[in-house]
């Protein structure tokens, strides 16, 4: 395999934004139907590699390959002219169209005859040829379904069917796990194996190093912009991956004494909560936190984590039942009333519910308290204070990226989450909510996130976090509970089986509890 | 620091400025092909606002004539900076405040109305409570579309426009022929009784019998700076923005959206009431069912708040600009030797209407013309950097942006 001419080849590609250089000499070469990895922290350069490989930057010197020949990729028309197709993070659709006009939109079959003169759309055609590539690579998508009715996973299936519809020999995918349900990457994983097998090479870029010796035959690393080098699958281990990521070993588990759990601190008793849609999604869930102790609420998505977080963190009012925060009753009280009686809150989505990005990091950093001395008196913000928080809690959680006086839309994801993570901590709270604190982000990150909540933990400090990884759970947690079905059906030790939690999860143990 | 908020405040004016001239450059291009002489035209309009006062050489009669020109530039800027400042505030929660015109109607009414009637009061109390009670019903009726929005939904495009039109069409019955506000003096004609000389608003440059420049301009400025006050240093303003930028983050931070979104409508109606109160006690002194139904005063607020990109500076200079032109095209300014009369109005609406078009594309063609990294302009450096650049949720890439808010002033 070594011997053929790679399909596409980077040579020394460097890529500068003003003075920052966000990759530096950057090798990276892709055979016919094989899975080549780029695995790095959020920043290190993974995604500017591939907008220079899909047009969208220009490098500003080295160069790029296509079986062999020197080209010249101005645009990502170019790009799919030589083949390369890209399936982006954030999908880019037109969301009252179909799945097949999404698909077809700027290539559109034309009809023949006299429809061609005036561009009448063959609609069968695009429908039959989208059927064709679906069956053939077992992408399942129905379509004439509209896109913003389908779920995210088959949003993910139709970009890849509309980048192999534009015959794709080259594949990026970016990141494309990390909006996917378990069930949907097992699927996904599936799809890659057969694109292989037909020929196509893939780009996979990740964060995430199990998913990545699982699916990938060779693994390039950037660390800041730079190739930590190539390795094949095998004999890469999680730690070997893990040093090249970050540059230094990294403790997977984050060390943590047995838990000194006191009194009660919250107390939620057969709460019941609806949705947006008025549907009832949290149906007489009772639980306790105490001082102390993580209790990890562990749960398959979508089975009401969400509105329980938010009605115990007061933005969603119960419809019933009782939240108590060491004997303070909040329930249906507001924000500020959960706030005042001790809960911070690690929100799931730091870009629409944590943070506002537009906001400098000072201004961010002041959600919580902008209303108390000293930060504002008589209704006037004191500037100067709230600047003084924002460069103590930036040295001391090591929010690095940018200063006080920064965007937060600057930062990266990790350094985003610092911030949340630093502004909750640093109101003192009772109870810190974490709801998905990890989500989206690299091992330094987590391995950051998860010492803040033991540390929390160790201060006497009631921990409820929320997770859809198991692996957290198990890390974290001192006591496991279950959600299905918006109810608490299982308790367990941290200790637990991945087989006996997956089984409470899915509803298994709904009859044991 | 302070030079990096200089800095930055000299950036955010480029683009502006930029707007402005492609407007001119285009309107010349229309004087030229309808036969006209750009460059005299232009000169002529120059004169007309009176802004040829500044330059020292200008002397005897041309002095006069300009200053009193400046004065007419001036009283007309200081209502736009109001209805200005009133629809960038609510730009700044994410309304679109539509309605500034029907909130300075209703507060040109009650002004009037007070200002005609309590004729034993002190007068200083009586200016005072006139243009106070105007500026609260400005700000109660721009609060109503704030509560539809908040409480039902209702989009405020929609809601201010129909308020607008309830606004005008009522206040021009009242003072029709037979209406319940028709002046006693006034039998015949549709206008309001005439506010007391003793009522008007003192004048501070010129003559007051040839509406000379009143202290209007200087609550136009005072409005101005507690504008940039609240919006840079008050805990109300940080909740403005904070919703303005994200709901939901707002909400999750304990912020009431709902009350917010009332508040500032609020303030933007008291700020288009407090022009309608320096109008009609500045220089209008009687209301009329035809003022009403022709004042574009609010409605040019809009533009100027675009061109102002909402900030205090900005809408201060953009009323300023749009003031200018509205005097310096007035064709009883002009020197008809060098301007064709009829086209002078013309020009103005043009202008007007190039700025706003050219404001809402303004990013678009500078991308274009791949001007935006050279002014440092679109997304910071640092973000620009990070690997994960090509976020399409990232805000700064939200085409809507170009109508927030610049930091600063």
């Amino acid at each position: 395999m070594t011997d053929q001419t790679p399909v596409l080849e980077l040579r020394a590609i460097t890529k500068r934004f003003g003075p920052v250089v966000a990759n530096d000499r950057v090798d990276f070469d892709l055979q016919a139907g094989e899975v080549h990895a780029l695995l790095g922290e959020n920043g290190a350069g993974k995604s500017t590699l591939m907008s220079v490989l899909y047009g969208l930057y220009s490098p500003t010197s080295g160069e790029i390959l296509v079986d062999g020949e020197p080209v010249r990729i101005g645009s990502p028309g170019d790009a799919i002219a030589h083949g390369i197709g890209m399936v982006h993070q954030h999908f880019m659709f037109i969301p009252v169209m179909t799945v097949t006009e999404n698909i077809v939109l700027g290539s559109e079959p034309v009809k023949r005859g006299s429809g061609a003169a005036l561009g009448v759309l063959d609609r069968r055609a695009s429908r039959r040829r989208v059927q064709e590539l679906s069956d053939r690579y077992g992408l399942a998508v129905d379509p004439d379904a509209r896109i913003e009715d389908v779920s995210v996973g088959m949003q993910q299936r139709v970009e890849i069917l509309r980048a192999l519809y534009r015959n794709a020999r080259i594949l990026v995918l970016d990141e494309p796990t990390a909006v996917l349900t378990a069930q949907e990457i097992t699927e996904l994983m599936a799809v890659l194996e057969r694109l292989k097998a037909d020929g196509t090479a893939i780009v996979f870029i990740s964060h995430k190093l199990g998913e990545v010796l699982e699916i990938a035959d060779r693994i390039t690393v950037l660390r800041r912009g730079r190739s930590m080098g190539t390795v094949p699958r095998a004999g890469a281990t999680e730690q070997s991956l893990a040093r090249m990521v970050v540059g230094r070993d990294v403790i997977f588990r984050v060390h943590k004494d047995a838990a000194q759990p006191g009194r009660t601190i919250l107390s939620v008793e057969d709460l019941h909560v609806r949705d947006d849609r008025d549907l009832e999604a949290v149906r007489g869930a009772s639980l306790t936190v105490r001082a102390g102790e993580i209790v990890a609420l562990a749960g398959v998505d979508g089975n009401g984590q969400s509105e329980l977080v938010q009605a115990i963190t007061g933005i969603r009012e119960p419809t019933a039942g009782r939240i108590a925060v060491d004997g303070t009753e909040i329930a249906g009280r507001g924000v500020r009333a959960a706030t005042a009686a001790g809960i911070a809150h690690i929100a799931e989505d730091r870009h629409r519910v944590g943070l506002v990005l537009p906001f400098t990091l000072a201004e961010n950093l002041a959600l919580r308290r902008y209303r108390q001395p000293p930060l504002s008196r008589h209704g006037w913000l004191n500037l100067k204070a709230i600047r003084e928080l924002a460069v103590r809690l930036v040295e001391a959680f090591d929010v690095r990226g940018g200063g006080p006086d920064s965007p937060a839309s600057a930062l990266s994801g990790g350094n985003q989450q610092k911030l949340c993570v630093a502004r909750e901590i640093d109101s003192d709270p009772k109870l810190l909510v974490a709801h998905q604190p990890t989500r989206g982000l690299d091992v330094g990150a987590i391995e950051f996130v998860h010492s803040s909540l033991i540390e929390q933990r160790d201060a006497g400090k009631a921990v409820l976090l929320v997770s859809l990884e198991s692996e957290e759970v198990s890390a974290l947690a001192d006591r496991v509970l279950v959600i299905y079905g918006g109810r608490i059906v299982a308790e367990f030790p941290p200790d637990v089986s991945d087989e006996e939690l997956g089984i409470a999860m899915t509803g298994g143990a709904a009859a044991a509890a | 620091m302070k030079s990096s908020a200089l800095k930055r405040a000299g950036r955010s004016a480029v683009i502006p400025l930029i707007t402005v001239l492609t407007a001119f450059v285009l309107a010349g291009l229309v004087m030229l092909v309808t036969g006209n002489d750009p460059l005299s035209s232009y000169g002529a309009i120059f004169d007309g606002t009176g802004l040829n006062w500044l330059f020292p050489w200008v002397s005897g009669h041309n002095r006069t004539i300009a200053a009193q020109d400046l004065q007419q530039t001036l009283v007309a800027a200081a209502p736009l900076v109001l209805t200005g400042l009133s629809v960038a505030f609510a730009f700044r929660v994410g309304l679109f405040n539509i309605g500034a015109q029907g909130q300075y109607t209703v507060a040109s009414v009650i002004a009037v109305w007070v200002g005609t009637v309590f004729t034993s009061m002190d007068p200083v109390i009586h200016i005072v409570l006139a243009i106070f009670l105007g500026a609260l019903v400005g700000a109660g009726w721009a609060a109503l579309a704030g509560w539809l929005k908040a409480a039902f939904g209702a989009h405020e495009v929609i809601s201010t426009i129909m308020l607008n039109w309830i606004a005008i069409w009522v206040a021009s019955y009242l003072f029709q022929e037979g209406g319940p506000l028709q002046g006693t003096q006034a039998l015949g004609n549709p206008v309001s009784n005439t506010i007391a000389g003793n009522l008007h608003l003192p004048v501070i440059w010129g003559n007051p019998e040839l509406q000379g420049l009143d202290v209007g301009v200087f609550l136009a400025l005072i409005v101005a700076v507690l504008y940039w006050a609240i919006i840079r240093r008050s805990t109300l303003g940080y909740e403005v923005r904070a919703v303005g930028h994200n709901p939901t983050a707002a909400t999750a931070s304990g912020m009431n959206v709902a009350r917010s979104y009332i508040v500032t409508m609020a303030i933007c109606g008291a700020f288009a009431g407090l022009a309608a109160g320096i109008d009609v006690f500045g220089w209008e002194f009687q209301v009329s069912s035809t003022t009403i139904s022709t004042s574009q005063v609010g409605f040019l607020g809009i533009a100027v708040a675009l061109l102002g990109r909402n900030t205090a500076i900005g809408t201060v200079a953009a009323a300023l600009l749009f003031g200018a032109l509205e005097t310096g095209t007035a064709a009883i300014n002009l020197n008809p030797s060098s301007i064709n009369p009829e086209l002078a109005p013309q020009l103005t609406l043009i202008i007007e209407g190039l700025v706003v078009l050219l404001v809402s594309t303004d990013l678009i063609a500078l991308r274009l013309l791949g001007l935006p990294r050279k002014l440092g302009w679109g997304k910071p450096q640092a973000a620009t950097a990070r690997g994960d650049a090509l976020a399409v949720d990232d805000p700064a890439r939200d085409p809507a942006e170009a109508l927030r808010p610049e930091p600063g002033l």
